[in-house]
């Protein structure tokens, strides 16, 4: 009897769960669009979660102000379901079948990282909700066919291969020898599968290939190689723990190398952290606040770290500003689609061609951006040691010239 | 596979010395672990964990104009009463059960350590600058950066003045006896709950010097701390209890080989062939235990 009891009301608490939480967040709801965004709050990604999501509250904030998203005659403003995915994969795909399954979300943002939206993919792909995601940019994303997932950034495999072929140009068109550390995560090894295109292209020579661990705090006998080999181009990808710890053990074992090139940069706070040890560093960005994109919403890339900083207190990170632009794709897609049919709105996502504050947007068949090249800067400081990052590749968006080859130690 | 090593003989000279300096600083955080071990019977989990914090007391003093190698007297002191307080509210109440007790407690302790790093300090990748230069050898072919130097230096340091004290002082002397026999030192007046409150707080101290060192020469991180724990076990297990010269000779040798094992294998390799030692010397062990066995049946 009491057994029974137990078992009728724990059922109908559930069912009454159910049908609150269904009823509570449809995918729109009276002047609400509602979008589901499983992000890493806390866990190994949180900094990088929390720039991903300020990004995202400040475009809503944005399109709200200025008139919301117009569909069939009727205005609607965006309202986004945030999860916290502990920035664990198996979290993040348990997250998106709630969002979709239970809280009914019918159109999603992508959470921080390559790994991440690869455990989320599989699971929008099964319901065909369309995701805009503006964090993961391993190849491995764009090549499983998957139909309703789009990336507003330029895939990992084409981070640093402009480097190399300007080290190729910058020598006369020869050849160069490159010495390459990569860690072993899905993004990584995507931008290094880029380097050993770009190497074949150009008849580069890798001479040094080693591979980082996750837990790499020490690259000294990398370097130690790259002093003994001597190096055209020295590669670094893996993080923000990469980047720093490349930038303090080549400074500290004065490693010469003429170019050396890395991802994360910005994430890593770099010239903050590292102050005039890191000057001359080659990074490649998605984004720079001084490229001269331009829309209706933050008008260009200054206005928008400018707001940006107003609001949050620091200087946006691209991951902040490409997040913001997933939303722009969004509500343009929504307006032309002018339905919330999930099928609609995934062809005009499929047909986006616009023009956002963070870059030309279009969408190859496999989901990524071809229309947006990467940009590298390099780390400048003056004689105070006060450090900017300027745009020194490709030559259209140069705000400063590339200085190369980077002056040995003994000299600085 | 990588043969570089023998081809440059002076990258085998860099990584011996690399690998030493990096030892002696293993070494300080296996003592600790070792010191707990004998005395309380204790493995603690959470030594990494322990470590990290240390670094980050280091690198907030940075942050605030402080130069960090400060760190390495302002962490132990702050560490100690953290270790104290640990011992208080969780250690005293598994000290005397069996071992597997004690490791899930510290173990819950460690997971509890990284969430609330990662709560209070953030998920970046953080360093502290030394600004201490770098030392040229052998016509600029071996380069030691100075805050190695610097951290083995004061490991050595810290180690010595212990185990100055673990002779000399009273509490050393009542530390010492609990570890022989706690029941014979508590008949003979020892407290020897406040000796294993002690020993923890010290350890906890030790762990903090290494993790302001760390800070200076490497990087820090909220879930870094693993690793540090895994080598300090593996010294110790190596080592044996109450082995200081041993546990010195085995961190220092654990240093070389993961240099090595870095040049030759790659650096993916690196932590992946500690464990790997690990497991071979435990096997080993056990397989000269058996021999032993039969022996005397």
């Amino acid at each position: 009897m009491k057994l029974n009891k137990i078992i009728l009301s724990f059922v109908s608490a559930l069912v009454i769960l159910f049908s609150t939480s269904v009823a509570s967040f449809a995918k729109v709801v009276g002047d609400k669009i509602i979008l589901g965004a499983a992000i890493s709050l806390t866990g190994k990604y949180s900094s990088n979660g929390v720039h991903t999501q300020n990004g995202y509250n400040m475009a809503v904030d944005r399109i709200n102000s200025m008139g919301g998203v117009k569909v069939g005659g009727k205005t609607y403003k965006f309202d986004i379901i945030y999860y916290d995915d502990e920035s664990n994969p198996k979290r993040a795909a348990q997250l998106a079948e709630r969002l979709i399954s239970q809280d009914g979300v019918e159109f999603m943002l992508g959470p921080y990282s390559s790994g991440l939206t690869k455990a989320i993919a599989p699971v929008t792909e099964k319901y065909g909700v369309p995701m805009v995601e503006a964090n993961g940019a391993s190849r491995s994303l764009f090549t499983k066919g998957y139909k309703y997932l789009f990336a507003v950034l330029a895939p990992a495999n084409l981070y640093l291969d402009v480097a190399i072929e300007t080290a190729v140009e910058l020598n006369g068109g020869k050849p160069v020898r490159i010495a390459q550390a990569f860690e072993q995560d899905a993004f990584s090894q995507d931008v290094r599968l880029g380097i050993l295109d770009a190497a074949e292209r150009t008849g580069s020579k890798i001479i040094i290939d080693d591979k980082l661990p996750k837990e790499l705090n020490d690259m000294a006998a990398t370097l130690v190689k790259v002093k003994q080999m001597k190096p055209d181009v020295l590669v670094v990808s893996g993080h923000t723990k990469g980047a720093l710890t490349a930038i303090r053990q080549i400074a500290e074992m004065k490693v010469d190398v003429p170019m050396l090139a890395m991802t994360h940069c910005d994430a890593a706070k770099l010239s903050k952290q590292h102050g005039k040890n890191s000057q001359y560093a080659l990074c490649a960005s998605q984004w720079h606040k001084s490229l001269t994109y331009k829309d209706d919403f933050f008008k260009d890339g200054m206005t928008y770290a400018a707001d940006f900083e107003k609001e949050f207190g620091y200087d946006p990170p691209y991951q902040s500003a490409e997040s913001s632009a997933a939303l722009l794709v969004f509500k343009d897609a929504f307006e032309r689609a002018n339905s919330f049919d999930q099928k609609k709105v995934r062809d005009a996502l499929a047909a986006t061609n616009m023009q956002t504050f963070y870059g030309n947007i279009k969408f190859a068949p496999g989901g990524q951006n071809v229309d947006k090249p990467m940009v590298l800067f390099q780390v400048m400081c003056d004689d105070a040691g006060k450090c900017e990052n300027k745009v020194v590749a490709p030559l259209k968006w140069a705000s400063a010239k590339l200085i190369h080859p980077v002056p040995k130690w003994s000299e600085r | 596979m990588d043969f570089l090593v023998f081809q440059y003989p002076m990258i085998t000279v860099q990584a011996c010395l690399d690998g030493i300096l990096l030892g002696v600083l293993f070494a300080l955080i296996a003592y600790g672990m070792a010191l707990q071990w004998g005395v309380m019977n204790i493995i603690n989990i959470a030594q990494g964990d322990l470590v990290i914090l240390g670094g980050y007391i280091a690198y907030f003093m940075y942050l605030y104009g402080i130069h960090p190698a400060w760190g390495v007297i302002v962490a132990p002191i702050i560490m100690y009463f953290v270790g104290i307080a640990i011992y208080k509210l969780v250690i005293n109440k598994v000290v005397d059960r069996d071992l597997f007790i004690s490791i899930l407690a510290t173990f819950g302790i460690s997971i509890l350590f990284m969430q609330l790093m990662n709560f209070a300090f953030g998920a970046d990748v953080v360093l502290a600058n030394s600004h201490y230069g770098t030392t040229m050898l052998f016509d600029n072919n071996v380069v030691l950066p100075n805050s190695k130097i610097f951290s083995a230096f004061i490991s050595i340091l810290f180690a010595v003045c212990l185990v100055i004290y673990m002779k000399k002082s009273k509490l050393g002397r009542a530390i010492r006896a609990t570890a022989q026999n706690a029941r014979a030192a508590k008949i003979l007046g020892v407290d020897t709950e406040k000796v294993y409150a002690a020993t923890f707080g010290i350890n906890a101290a030790l762990c903090g010097v290494a993790g302001a060192l760390i800070s200076i020469t490497f990087t820090i991180h909220p879930y870094m701390g693993l690793p540090y724990t895994i080598r300090s076990f593996m010294i110790v297990i190596v080592a044996g209890l109450g082995n200081l010269p041993g546990v010195a000779m085995s961190g220092m040798g654990l240093g070389v080989f993961e240099e090595f094992a870095d040049y030759i294998l790659g650096t993916e390799f690196r932590i992946g062939s500690v464990f790997l030692l690990l497991v071979l010397i435990l096997v080993y062990r056990r397989f000269k235990l058996s021999r032993k066995r039969e022996y005397l049946k």
